[in-house]
């Protein structure tokens, strides 16, 4: 416990992989994955392509007794919707017996597999400490051993670092909410060729569809609104201002947090879009990728006026907060009508 | 978010490491840029981790004072509540919720007290004990 994060980073000279740091867990493995196995792809594309991106709030779903945000897909969507595309058949399994599972694992390494698997964040000793929580939906990518520790590319840190296998078991049969099992994963076919222009339409329209048109209030632009309701009548239904405070707390963490699963993912998919309209020499998707790095800004300007009501800064109510979350929902709208006349 | 814009603010949280963040480069593209941190995020999640410090610390006193079981300090001191500890164990959150008791904790047989050392990472003697 007492090891820093540096302890166990990996000279890059001496390692052999293509590492690559990444805003999110799951879209980096999943792309740094399929590029190893021979078919380039950037953690953008993989976000955008899998329509990785959301909004949710529910209020009956609590995380440490707050209500549970999300600004992002649950965990398993991305890669199942990036193997989907590509027509990619992915290997994966779980494990009742720890043991067996690191035989397992093993046993690919030694076969030269590079394969991702999912593991909870708290146990892994190269994260600092205060970044640990009981979140079960990590991913990481796992690409050799040396000794008694395994080699890892682990996409939100800057470099490769090394495990232990013991702390790497109990990471990955740790138990609760998303048990990962030992849940381990590879390409078990090499990635098509796509029709490119067509998944990329097909992707948005899932996004858009989700975003605009979902028939629950809790998700989507609906959502939004709906939690900058919720801010509006904090105020009304409880005098508890530590509540108050750890609840715009947690839709902060939810957004910026790597821990969480966070990390700006409003830029992740402006990212997407300028890269699929680079590719296919489409300024429309050029024009959306400058409207959604815009609607990024304003979720970063959300979470000043958040940050500031949780310090209890002089000036800085529960209002503000809820004005800036309703400048974000009515940019996202405009953003995502824009992507149905694309 | 330029890449000039991407906060370099040293989030004491990353203990020196980075986060990967996409900001638009001087021509217009999407880049990847390291950040330092953003002060905006280390506030959110040290709120987070001071909320159970500050658990762990309520439990601590209420322990010494006999009105607790260490069980209780132990749960918010490895970061669980009472719902993520009973998944962790696979008990009840009723049963959970009983053994925070110090009477009942007392008589816990070794294979209950083992199965919360496994969950919480905490040796088994220990959890017998709180920092005084």
């Amino acid at each position: 416990m007492s090891a820093r994060p540096a302890d166990f980073m990996l000279d890059p000279g001496s390692v052999r992989f293509p590492h690559r740091h990444a805003a999110h867990c799951e879209s980096g493995v999943i792309a740094t994955l399929i590029s190893c196995y021979g078919h380039p792809l950037t953690e953008p594309m993989a976000f955008g392509l899998a329509a990785g991106m959301t909004f949710v709030h529910f209020p009956l779903i609590k995380v440490g007794g707050i209500p549970l945000t999300a600004y992002r897909m649950p965990p398993g969507y991305i890669m199942r919707g990036v193997a989907r595309h590509f027509g990619l058949k992915m290997a994966s399994r779980r494990f009742r017996n720890a043991d067996e599972g690191m035989r397992d694992l093993d046993r690919l390494l030694s076969e030269g597999r590079i394969v991702g698997m999912q593991t909870s964040v708290y146990w892994l000793p190269y994260f600092p400490k205060d970044m640990r929580f009981h979140f079960n939906a990590h991913n990481l990518i796992v690409f050799g051993k040396e000794g008694n520790d395994y080699l890892i590319s682990d996409p939100v840190i800057e470099r490769p670092v090394r495990c232990a296998a013991e702390a790497l078991k109990r990471a990955r049969f740790a138990k609760g909410r998303f048990a990962p099992r030992g849940f381990v994963y590879y390409p078990a076919s090499t990635a098509a060729d796509i029709d490119l222009d067509r998944a990329v339409r097909k992707s948005i329209r899932k996004t858009v569809n989700m975003m605009l048109r979902a028939p629950l209030p809790w998700v989507g632009v609906k959502g939004i609104r709906r939690l900058a309701k919720t801010f509006a009548k904090l105020d009304a239904r409880t005098a508890d201002d530590h509540y108050r405070k750890m609840f715009v707390g947690s839709v902060i963490r939810m957004q910026e947090e790597i821990g969480t699963g966070g990390g700006g993912f409003r830029f992740i998919y402006a990212s997407y879009l300028q890269e699929a309209g680079t590719k296919l020499g489409n300024p429309k998707l050029i024009a959306a990728s400058e409207q959604m790095t815009a609607v990024g800004d304003q979720w970063r300007m959300f979470a000043v006026a958040g940050a500031n009501f949780c310090k209890g800064h002089r000036g800085s109510t529960l209002g503000n907060v809820r004005d800036e979350l309703l400048k974000c929902a009515d940019m996202e709208e405009a953003a995502y009508r824009n992507l149905l006349r694309l | 978010m330029k890449k000039s814009e991407v906060p370099q603010e040293n989030n004491v949280v990353f203990e020196g490491g980075f986060k990967a963040l996409y900001a638009l480069n001087e021509d217009g593209k999407y880049v990847v840029v390291p950040s330092s941190g953003w002060k905006v995020e280390e506030t959110v999640t040290l709120m987070a981790v001071e909320e159970f410090r500050r658990l762990a610390e309520e439990a601590r006193q209420r322990v010494l004072a006999g009105r607790s079981s260490p069980l209780e300090y132990h749960m918010y001191a490895q970061r669980m509540d009472l719902p993520v500890l009973a998944q962790a164990t696979g008990l009840f959150q009723w049963r959970v919720k009983r053994h925070l008791r110090p009477a009942v904790f007392a008589k816990l047989s070794l294979g209950i007290l083992k199965r919360y050392a496994d969950a919480l990472g905490v040796p088994a003697e220990r959890l017998k004990e709180v920092p005084r």
